[in-house]
């Protein structure tokens, strides 16, 4: 399932999600809700870069919640893709997070770029062109 | 005339004081939750140091969610 696929389903089970990204660690936008996608990522890798930020100890932050009177921004991290979503107010956090990370986790991952064919070496082109024929053998000199 | 003043007065009090609460709880349900790797989490609350930078952002996000 694609990005855009996997945050159509996400805003229809959960009505409480007003806008939704997905998008990568260097902020390349995979999908989104709205034509707001880019402001939201930015704006959400900036987020996780300040709350990386606040942190004391050496674990890695995989997801955060800012609550605030108008309502709540979501982020959840997964490797290097994320999503983001904004909520009204007191949303049911667990939920969120839940079909948050759903959502993540449906989403495929891209297939590795292939690499353009190379001509590979042939048994027959692999052989020299011209191959010399073994000198005949020397018959030995009869002892008799 | 006097008993009217009073019950405005009285009303007005009251609806200062309600929009101060309101106000009040507004302000401490804003608080910023962090989760880490290992389950641990860190809880934020409005008027603490790392709140104040996590807030501001969070309002931007959704007024311009919001906005467009």
């Amino acid at each position: 399932m694609n990005a855009q696929q996997a945050l159509a389903d996400l805003t229809e089970i959960s009505s409480q999600i007003q806008s939704a990204v997905v998008f990568d660690d260097k902020g390349k936008v995979a999908g989104s809700t709205g034509g707001n996608g880019d402001v939201l990522a930015r704006a959400a890798s900036e987020l996780l870069a300040t709350a990386e930020e606040l942190k004391t100890g050496d674990q890695r932050l995989t997801q955060l919640e800012v609550a605030t009177g108008e309502g709540s921004v979501f982020v959840v991290r997964e490797g290097k893709t994320c999503i983001a979503a904004t909520t009204g107010a007191d949303p049911t956090v667990g939920l969120v997070f839940y079909d948050l990370k759903s959502a993540l986790r449906s989403v495929e991952k891209a297939p590795p770029k292939r690499r353009p064919a190379t001509p590979r070496k042939t048994a027959a082109a692999a052989k020299p062109a011209a191959r010399k024929k073994p000198a005949p053998r020397k018959k030995k000199p009869d002892a008799s | 005339m006097r008993r009217s003043a009073a019950a405005i007065l009285g009303v007005l009090g009251g609806m200062v004081a309600g929009a101060a609460l309101i106000r009040r709880q507004t302000a401490h349900r804003e608080r910023a939750d962090l989760y880490f790797e290992d389950g641990s989490m860190l809880s934020l609350t409005n008027g603490s140091p790392g709140a104040e930078r996590l807030l501001p952002l969070a309002r931007q996000i959704i007024s311009r969610t919001r906005a467009s």
